[in-house]
């Protein structure tokens, strides 16, 4: 147990510290790091997805007046790490997927750079390529873990069996699309390589975490984490794009180091984030799920097949929740991969989670409809009383809440029948849960100092757009004791201390944490009149941790589907989300994220799809008028609201995190109600009009 | 990217000369599709000649009741006209489904019906195409064909390696409600002026699928003609699309209804907007019930080729572009505000 906070500052609804500079333009990105006579770095990339590149002519790119410098395989520097192959950058002449960087062009302006890197000519010898994700390959192998660490495989009971006797018994098969997390800023790097400096390498770098970016560049430069100093005050989004560094930022560093003094921008332009900064991995789910008559699960099973590159693992956990959602006697969950000749797929919003409740949730329907009992209720009597997969008890676990609360708000139990028909429109209506893991990270410091009549806490923690800026010192306000306008918060900058990437929904969770114990070490150093300069500082890992209780958030989110009886047009007019997701630190920035991943949720189940071109080995969409997102228009009454539930078991601010649930379960819900309002049962994402055409009337 | 020369010339006639005087040279209008595609290094010009204060940004009453609309005329102005929304309304019907409101600020009359395919090997430089680069092959053969063409392509599935192959559709939502309101497009050339009617304007692919108008090097679009339509006549256009707004159409319909005549272009399924003749002949025999409908667009889509490709293909197109022309001459006949 924690003792939590006394919320004062924490639970406001606080306007955004960053809001003004953003809305008013001044806040700095990246790229527009202002630094002084900035010179510009252009990739060149492979135009085959697999073979070796036999010659590089870069004679045209240079005899261009304001080329810098070419750079490429045989011209560039021999990096100190060649261990990750997707930081290797123009190490070898091997092309691993077709988009890789083959070359990178320095020169002084943008436009020379992009006219440069079109003249460098470049040789392959070609090999046969192989990018086709199929569940019946030979070649798929079981990692060793999966990603956060997680077992590859779990069994308990026996599926088969209960299977074979089961009342009634679900066996589908359900795909989610590849997906690009295309954030707003396109991911860039301004890098300054001064030798002669105390720091020699500074980067300004659109990152969800300096400290992690540092860490990655040490590595790949043999550089002490003292030469290195990463910038990042603000980002324009990532979702999960940014959480690891990418190739473009080891380019920059590249090119930096090789026009030392001068310092280099390096953006990506939209189309090269289709291959240079991660995607989702598409996933095909296998579900079992079997039930007695009453609806209670006697087995529940996903064998998951997936996509990794061939030169670094990436293992998405898409089976992981299936492990602890639900009780059931028998289970099994299985990851098995495929390594291919395709960009390194990497972290979006809710990895594993998100892809993973998408099968479970739509064959949870399936079954209600076999069995007749109401998709909610189903829900509601296969409840687990502890952690299925531990067997700990649960920190604490509101999903039945949920799901009653957004019933009753939805109006659940007046909907309408299927294939309901409203004038033009047939009308459906959807339910799934959701869940998140509650985490907090190992390693983050956070330093309180008493300055000039106020209190200064620094943190290198990064937002995203999420609302760090906002909330920690609301955190810090209530550990200290003080008004939240009496704390200034300092982050996104290596020169504060390490923390955290801002990644599985746990910055506000560590941050905070560390946070928290520097504040109460900071008054049980100097009282509640220190003097100016008093200074002190906290571990997240000297907080109190438990590991008794399985830490989660859960949600529920219903649909309302509106399908065009003449042309099959999907609207969602309603989607409502409710969710325990703890404490809630601020109404304002938590509705924000739980919106935005709602509509991401929306946008997984309607519209995106990194439509996969294996003939050449690429996505075959490359900007956004291709790659649809939801837009405006799709986005109807959409609501977020959320439990009062206190958690004295996570941490001292009582949150869960709330930056992923949000897109969990979004897409199941939506499928669900697509299937009332048509009885088409779609079962691979996206649901575009059309799959539903034939049933039209 | 290519570092081209700007110019702008003081009055059209400079300019026509300018551009013919250059292989390479094009003219700039609203630039919202043209310097997307310079950044792309899909258009190289050497030179790029301004012509958007140069044609007229008026629209102006013609004597036979019609309208003439200047060339640097917006599509939000155009759209925003109260002639063209009472008299016309399936062409500001058609401007609004188009882009998004910032876009159709910039976008000139002269220019969308100009724009390029949105296919994305077109806009690809590293796949070959032969609308790019005339030869190299068409990738979109058997490759991702959700928004490509059924009609005006050869009966067998294309040669992706012909130099002629290319199964692109015109995407312009504008283009589609021109078709069916028989408007003139007036062209101003190195050889003097000429009038061409909107419906002969773009091409099918034929064996050069780098042209998509029949308009030459150096001419410019100064203006398009709307003529009037019969009193009592009533249209609209109905565009479907994979999100709710901002997206390129699948399928779209002009419809005309006046007295017993049905006029029908279809957009998203040619290679230019199609004026389906088969269709409207097919109605003129008697009233445009829902079964006359669909039997007139079983016979315009007789001879359509469905594309396979990855994504499932395109052969959904068929069924619903039938569906849409069925439900939108229902409701213009049925007096179901569209
Ligand atoms: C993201 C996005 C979404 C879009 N969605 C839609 C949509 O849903 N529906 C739709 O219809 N359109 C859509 N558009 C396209 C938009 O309508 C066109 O880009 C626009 O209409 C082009 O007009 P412009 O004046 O900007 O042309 P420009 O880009 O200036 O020129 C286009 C072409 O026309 C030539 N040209 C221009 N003016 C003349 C002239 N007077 N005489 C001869 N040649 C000329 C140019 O050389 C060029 O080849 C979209 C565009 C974008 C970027
Ligand atoms: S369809 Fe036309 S535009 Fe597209 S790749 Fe083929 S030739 Fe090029």
């Amino acid at each position: 147990m924690t003792e939590l906070l006394e919320p004062r500052a924490i639970g406001r609804d606080m306007v955004r510290r960053d809001g003004e500079a953003k809305v008013r333009g001044t806040a700095t990105y990246a790229i527009e790091t202002p630094v002084e006579d900035p010179a510009y770095a252009h990739p060149v990339q492979a135009t085959v997805a697999r073979g070796r590149v036999t010659a590089v002519d870069t004679s045209a790119a240079e005899a261009l007046d304001g080329v810098l410098v070419v750079l490429t395989p045989s011209t560039a520097e021999r990096l100190a790490s060649v261990e990750d192959r997707e930081y290797a950058v123009l190490q070898s002449d091997e092309v691993d997927f077709r988009g890789q960087v083959v070359a990178l062009v320095v020169a002084e302006t943008s436009e020379v750079a992009r006219q440069a890197a079109d003249a460098v000519r470049i040789t392959y010898a070609e090999q046969p390529h192989d990018s086709t994700l199929a569940v019946d390959r030979d070649d798929l192998y079981a990692p060793e873990q999966v990603n956060a660490g997680h077992e590859t495989d779990t069994a308990q009971g026996d599926v088969a069996a209960a299977m074979a006797t089961a009342h009634a018994t679900v066996e589908q098969t359900y795909t989610t699309a590849m997906y690009h997390n295309n954030p707003l800023e396109p991911h860039a790097t301004t890098a300054l390589w001064d030798p002669a400096a105390d720091v020699p390498l500074t980067l300004w770098d659109s990152t969800q975490g300096v400290h992690p970016s540092r860490s990655a560049v040490c590595g790949v430069f043999g550089l002490e984490e003292e030469q290195v100093r990463v910038v990042c005050p603000f980002v324009g989004g990532g979702f999960g794009s940014k959480g690891n560094a990418h190739a473009h930022v080891m380019l920059a560093t590249m090119a930096a180091r090789a026009v030392p003094g001068r310092p280099v921008k390096l953006g990506l332009t939209r189309q090269q984030m289709f291959t240079l900064v991660g995607y989702r991995t598409p996933t095909i789910q296998k579900l079992q799920v079997a039930a007695d008559r009453t609806g209670r699960l006697q087995a529940i099973a996903i064998d998951v097949v997936e996509q990794t590159s061939r030169i670094k693992e990436y293992a998405e956990q898409t089976g992981v929740p299936t492990r602890m959602m639900y009780a059931s006697p028998n289970r099994r969950t299985t990851h098995r991969l495929a390594a291919l000749d395709v960009p390194v797929p990497s972290w979006m919003r809710a990895p594993g989670e998100c892809p993973g409740m998408f099968g479970p949730e739509v064959a949870l329907d399936e079954l209600a409809d076999t069995l007749g009992i109401d998709p909610v209720e189903l829900r509601i009597r296969n409840e687990p009383g502890v952690d299925p997969e531990t067997g700990k008890p649960w920190s604490s676990r509101n999903l039945v809440q949920c799901l009653r609360e957004g019933a009753r708000r939805f109006g659940w139990a007046d909907r309408p029948p299927p294939l309901h028909r409203e004038g033009a429109w047939l009308v459906g209506t959807g339910v799934a849960s959701s869940v998140y893991p509650t985490m907090r990270q190992a390693t983050s410091t956070a330093v309180i100092r008493y300055e000039d009549g106020r209190y200064v806490a620094e943190i290198g923690a990064a937002d995203l757009g999420t609302g760090a800026w906002t909330v920690l010192p609301q955190i810090a306000a209530d550990a200290l004791g003080v008004d939240a306008e009496d704390v200034e918060v300092r982050i996104g900058d290596t020169r504060y201390p390490v923390a955290s990437v801002a990644g599985g929904s746990s910055g506000t969770n560590t941050w905070g944490s560390a946070l928290v114990v520097a504040a109460r070490e900071f008054r049980t150093k100097f009282g509640h009149a220190p003097a100016d300069g008093d200074e002190a500082s906290g571990d997240v890992d000297q907080a109190s941790t438990d590991e008794d209780h399985s830490a989660y958030a859960f949600g529920a989110q219903f649909a309302e589907v509106r399908v065009h009886a003449d042309t099959g047009e999907i609207r969602v007019p309603r989607l409502y989300g409710v969710f325990g997701a703890g404490r809630i630190i601020n109404p304002r920035t938590a509705r924000s994220q739980f919106l935005g991943g709602m509509t991401m949720g929306l946008s997984m189940a309607l519209h995106e799809n990194s439509v996969w071109d294996d003939r050449i080995g690429q996505v075959a969409k490359h900007d956004l008028a291709e790659y649809h997102v939801s837009v405006n228009a799709d986005v109807g009454d959409m609501q977020a609201h959320w439990l009062d539930e206190h958690d004295p078991y996570v941490n001292a601010m009582g949150s869960k995190g709330v930056g992923e649930i949000g897109i969990v379960g979004t897409a199941a819900a939506v499928v669900n109600a697509v299937h009332r309002a048509t009885g088409v049962r779609v079962r691979d994402l996206p649901v575009t009009l059309d799959r539903l055409l034939p049933a039209l009337p | 990217m290519k570092p081209f020369a700007f110019a702008r010339p003081g009055d059209v006639a400079e300019a026509v000369r300018t551009v013919a005087a250059e292989p390479a040279a094009v003219f700039l209008g609203g630039g919202t599709n043209l310097v997307d595609l310079l950044k792309l290094g899909v258009a190289r010009p050497d030179r790029v000649v301004d012509v958007r204060r140069l044609t007229s940004r008026e629209i102006t009453d013609t004597d036979d009741g019609g309208l003439r609309i200047g060339a640097a005329v917006t599509n939000s102005e155009l759209a925003a006209d109260p002639r063209v929304r009472e008299r016309w309304p399936v062409l500001a019907q058609a401007l609004l489904a188009g882009a998004t409101g910032q876009l159709r600020n910039l976008a000139t009359v002269g220019g969308n019906p100009l724009q390029r395919t949105r296919c994305v090997y077109f806009t690809d430089v590293s796949t070959p195409c032969n609308k790019r680069e005339p030869g190299s092959g068409c990738s979109a053969v058997g490759g991702y064909t959700r928004y490509h063409a059924v009609l005006g392509v050869p009966a067998a599935l294309p040669d992706a390696s012909a130099p002629e192959t290319c199964i692109a559709t015109h995407p312009s939502d504008m283009a589609v409600a021109l078709a069916v309101l028989d408007a003139r497009v007036q062209v101003l050339g190195p050889g003097g002026a000429r009038t061409i009617p909107f419906a002969e304007l773009h091409r099918l692919p034929g064996d050069d699928p780098s042209r998509d108008t029949v308009l030459e090097h150096g001419e410019l679009v100064t203006a398009i003609d709307l003529p009037p339509l019969p009193a009592g006549a009533r249209s609209a256009y109905r565009k479907v699309r994979d999100r709710a707004s901002y997206a390129f159409a699948l399928v779209s319909v002009a419809a005309v209804v006046a007295g017993g005549e049905v006029r029908l272009a279809l957009g998203g399924v040619a290679h230019r907007p199609w004026r389906a003749t088969r269709a409207e002949e097919v109605l003129r025999g008697g009233p445009p019930t829902a079964d006359a409908v669909r039997g007139a667009m079983a016979a315009e889509l007789a001879a359509a080729q469905p594309q396979p490709g990855i994504d499932g293909g395109n052969g959904f197109k068929i069924p619903l572009v039938t569906r849409t022309v069925v439900a939108t001459v229902r409701d213009l006949t049925s007096g179901v505000p569209a």
